[in-house]
């Protein structure tokens, strides 16, 4: 069973959600006009089905410690998949269905929980998997590397937005020292359960579609990824 | 191979996909761990726990926590109406919903007119 998973109303001050709620808004506005050059009639259906594939994902809370669990964020696995403009609209999109249909996250934390996974965990796992694209690009196994460690660094980094939020205006009720090691701990974990999530999905999309992994674009390795008999050549269309 | 053929396959591979979210949200939901997540288990830190998994006293961030404006939703919990056993609906529920939010603004978004780019763009 799950029942929340994300920031509720009242961990950090009214001006503090404000603050991240007016920061979400520009960074998801940026985000609708960049998106576009991402989307075609080919790539526009994927990147709905991904954020379906996420909403899906983020359910399967997996656990990490005695009493703790920990669930998909898919930073890097959406980033990766289908670049992160149209990866940080799936991601709040997400999180936009859960709190006002699920209940889980608040709305006015809605701000921060955007800011946390669909702005900071994308593009922390799209710069990670960028710096890696060359070893992304040579081989399967490569790009398998690739997703893990960018999924494992967004979790990680997604977490310190929150305890960053906390260190700005947090309601209180326990020291930042012990945020910050609690939160970092157990993200490392939950970070490698991230990382074998997304690079299993990735890997497997590559297997047969390796033309709708964004990261791929334009790989001169392509075509030792895909298998010719599965994949017809563009051209031929 | 013919574009018939091609579309043919991308619509398999998609018409996958979605079954592949499908099956996760509405069965595998069932096997998740309903332990508190990295957050939660953070900001419960330092508070006793009730029957329920809520902080009953001692200090902790969730002491702040607020019940979500939403909690009335008939999903809310992921649940329908509140019923035990209900999470696989509300999961697949929540992917159609998900998809078809998502679908639709990227549908809407998308450049048209233009050749798909393929790999080159």
């Amino acid at each position: 069973m799950v029942v929340a998973m994300h920031m509720s109303d009242g961990l950090v001050t009214a001006p503090t959600a404000a603050v991240f709620g007016l920061i979400a808004v520009i960074g998801l506005a940026v985000a609708v006009s960049r998106a576009r050059v991402d989307l075609d009639d080919r790539t526009a259906p994927m990147a709905g089905l991904v954020t379906a594939f996420v909403f899906a994902v983020q359910m399967i809370n997996f656990p990490i410690l005695p009493g703790a669990s920990g669930h998909l964020l898919g930073g890097a696995l959406v980033a990766i998949l289908v670049g992160p403009w149209v990866g940080s609209l799936c991601i709040a999109i997400v999180l936009a269905v859960q709190a006002l249909l699920f209940a889980d996250g608040g709305l006015t934390a809605l701000g921060t929980n955007i800011v946390n996974m669909a702005l900071v965990g994308v593009f922390v796992g799209y710069a990670v998997a960028l710096a890696l694209r060359g070893l992304a690009r040579r081989s399967r196994a490569g790009l398998v590397c690739t997703a893990f460690l960018a999924a494992l660094i967004n979790t990680v980094v997604a977490a310190l937005a929150f305890v960053l939020e906390y260190a700005i205006g947090g309601a209180g009720g326990a020291s930042l020292g012990t945020v910050l090691a609690l939160m970092v701990g157990l993200h490392v974990l939950i970070g490698i359960g991230e990382g074998i999530i997304t690079a299993a999905t990735v890997g497997a999309v590559a297997s047969v579609r390796p033309d709708l992994v964004h990261l791929l674009r334009g790989a001169p390795t392509l075509l030792h990824l895909r298998r010719s008999e599965d994949v017809p050549e563009r051209s031929a269309s | 191979m013919s574009s018939s053929a091609t579309n043919r396959r991308a619509t398999g591979f998609l018409v996958g996909f979605l079954l592949i979210a499908l099956l996760i949200a509405g069965g595998l939901s069932y096997f998740a761990s309903s332990d508190p997540d990295g957050l939660d288990s953070v900001t419960l830190s330092g508070c006793q726990l009730n029957a329920d998994g809520e902080p009953a006293g001692g200090t902790c961030i969730a002491r702040n926590a607020q019940d979500p404006a939403t909690a009335s939703s008939p999903l809310a919990d992921y649940s329908v109406a509140g019923s035990d056993g209900t999470v696989g609906l509300a999961g697949v529920l929540g992917v159609v919903v998900t998809l078809v939010v998502a679908g639709g603004l990227f549908w809407v978004l998308r450049r048209r007119g233009e050749p798909s780019s393929g790999d080159d763009s």
